[in-house]
């Protein structure tokens, strides 16, 4: 298949192109690219051809129509685009994720790194702990979001009936201004996992002496976090940052297990509406609308953290 | 709490007395050795029961008669009601659901290790080629692009092409991890010296036979981190079983667990043996493998 022995190598070199000989120059067995690496990639290029890129070109495609998502369905320009920005349930599905993002992603990144700081430092059982720590990114979110539930619907408001604390004593999930602390508690709770090893994985990579250093000038606990630790791994906090922000844009497990998008459609996310809407509410073409302008908003969001996050790692 | 803090109390002040020399007691502090902080270790302890807690209440309430419900459910049960297992086991055919989602993650998680690493291969090694670092682009991009967007186009392809099944499924996992995969593959092929590549060439290896034969063994580490996060990803989903698969004799273990929630909410102790059996086959090989898996991601994590 491939060109292999030296001698034909040469052979290759001389009767091909002028294009193979520059290749050649840049490393020697340059002619051996033949067919097998082509062969390596294509199956792969094709399926993901069809399976993604198809989709994303079909969802654009079907946010200019008003498809139900079965039989015919004609072209309607703009309008869907021009509809969702006056939709009320839309609009609150976006403010109802925006909420939930960032307030998880703010806490889930304080939680994190002070537990992987603790982690870190020299403490007993620090293999155990860690392992303890890392086991809620092994469970199914909707499985221990069922298990949560019923925490906050049934145990929390005995527990606060027998305390006293009448504010508590109803669900959390039966209304929409205390629902969200519950599904931003959960969403903490399961991703902190993921990054506490992240977070640890950078605080190793600080060296000890520039602690050693720091204590000589006695430098208060407090004070080495911030001029030594967070400057040495502002990297890995903005790694957090954007993975956290992104996954919680898409919260959706979450909220089925918690709510259901309910009371009404009071806590419904973007991805959650799309789902009901698209599937169950024959608005296809009007959701692949909303999952388009949804696309737009997480690509740019994700920049603009990125670009934001990147100049105060330089200036730190 | 109280008992682990005076613990902790007196184990400060016994690791505290053997000298008050401030230099002396940095340098063995540095050294790693005594000179633990017992306050901290019993506070990280305190603070990880609130990773024990929803467990916990998941076991005893997976026990108990739904008489023994209400109030705050911490109790223990008082009478154990074994047969809450057996009736979830049924009610959700547990044998055909757990095989479901054992097929998929196994299938998935090979298949994505026997193919990603060769596409990350044959582009790896040809990044200066334009038509290879294009497709480099193409698949990495895929990261920024939210489910959501292909979510309602790509359930109506599959149902098309008869990919509604599990074999869809495990083909959807293979196909949109390619993005993250082949981002850490290639980082890590190239820090793989190109000469043992080159000596196996002389010596007349094809490209395959050097990608399997040398290549591919020398991947154990990255191989590990990917499978480990493809096994977690495609037992542990949720939203990509529910809007493909459309046999219910296909669900996985957490589609399951959705599809029954009105019949578990009359029978709350059969849902939780439910869910504890949902998560048990994870966690089981986790309890075992923690550090690997721990290691794992972490890899992945760094690249």
């Amino acid at each position: 298949m491939s060109i292999q022995t030296p001698s034909r190598d040469e052979q290759a070199g001389t009767s091909s192109g002028t294009r193979d000989g520059r290749e050649q120059s840049h490393r020697k067995p340059g002619v051996r690219l033949a067919g097998a690496f082509y062969l390596m990639v294509l199956p792969a290029f094709l399926l993901f051809f069809v399976f993604h890129t198809i989709p994303v070109l079909q969802g654009v495609y079907y946010s200019f129509t008003d498809s139900p998502g079965y039989g015919p369905s004609s072209f309607v320009g703009l309008r869907n685009y021009i509809a969702l920005f006056t939709d009320p349930r839309v609009l609150h599905a976006y403010w109802f994720t925006f909420l939930i993002a960032a307030v998880a992603t703010i806490l889930v990144n304080i939680v994190s790194l002070a537990i992987a700081v603790g982690l870190n430092s020299r403490i007993k059982f620090k293999n155990g702990l860690r392992a303890i720590y890392f086991i809620p990114n092994v469970l199914a979110i909707l499985v221990i979001g069922y298990i949560f539930n019923y925490l906050f619907s049934n145990s929390l408001p005995a527990l606060a009936t027998k305390i006293g604390i009448d504010s508590l004593a109803t669900s959390l999930l039966t209304k929409a201004s205390t629902a969200w602390i519950a599904i931003v508690i959960l969403a903490v709770w399961q991703s902190a996992a993921f990054n506490i090893i992240i977070y640890i994985a950078g605080l190793q990579t600080v060296p000890t002496e520039m602690y050693e250093a720091a204590d000589l000038d006695g430098a208060s606990p407090w004070r080495r976090f911030r001029s030594i630790t967070f400057p040495m791994i502002a990297g890995f906090f903005t790694i957090n940052m954007v993975l956290s922000l992104k996954g919680f844009l898409q919260i959706f497990d979450h909220i089925v297990a918690l709510t259901g998008g309910g009371p009404g459609t009071d806590t419904e996310s973007v991805a959650l509406l799309i789902y009901k809407g698209g599937f169950q509410g024959g608005e296809y073409g009007y959701q692949s609308a909303n999952s388009v302008v949804f696309f737009i908003v997480i690509v740019g969001f994700s920049i603009v953290q990125l670009r934001v996050l990147r100049r105060r790692e330089v200036e730190v | 709490m109280s008992t682990s803090a005076s613990e902790t109390g007196t184990l400060v002040g016994r690791t505290d007395t053997p000298t008050t020399v401030r230099t002396w007691r940095r340098r063995r502090r540095d050294r790693g050795g005594p000179g633990v902080n017992w306050w901290l270790t019993a506070l990280l302890m305190v603070l990880a029961l609130t990773i024990a807690i929803p467990l916990y209440f998941a076991v005893v309430t997976a026990l108990k008669t739904t008489d023994q419900l209400g109030g705050t459910g911490f109790g223990l049960p008082t009478d154990i009601r074994w047969a809450n297992f057996a009736d979830a086991w049924r009610l959700t055919d547990f044998p055909t659901t757990a095989l479901n989602s054992a097929l998929i993650t196994v299938g998935a998680v090979v298949l994505t290790l026997l193919t990603n690493s060769m596409v990350a291969y044959a582009i790896a090694r040809n990044m200066n080629r334009r038509l290879f670092k294009g497709l480099y682009y193409y698949f990495v991009s895929a990261l920024f692009v939210p489910f959501p967007i292909i979510m309602l186009p790509v359930a109506k392809e599959t149902a098309i092409l008869h990919l509604d099944n599990r074999l869809g499924l495990i083909l959807l996992y293979v196909v949109y991890g390619l993005a993250f995969n082949i981002f850490i593959f290639t980082a890590y092929i190239n820090s793989i010296p190109r000469a043992l590549e080159e000596a196996a060439a002389i010596d007349g290896a094809s490209t395959w036979a050097v990608f399997w034969r040398v290549i591919f063994p020398l991947l154990a580490p990255m191989n590990a981190t990917v499978g480990i996060l493809t096994c977690l990803w495609a037992w542990n989903d949720f939203l990509l079983p529910l809007v493909i698969l459309s046999d219910p004799g296909s669900a996985t273990l957490p589609l399951v667990q959705y599809v029954f929630q009105s019949q578990f909410q009359t029978n709350y102790p059969a849902a939780f043996a439910s869910y504890l059996m949902a998560m048990a086959p994870l966690l089981i090989v986790y309890v075992f493998a923690q550090r690997w898996v721990i290691s794992g991601v972490t890899r992945g994590a760094v690249k």
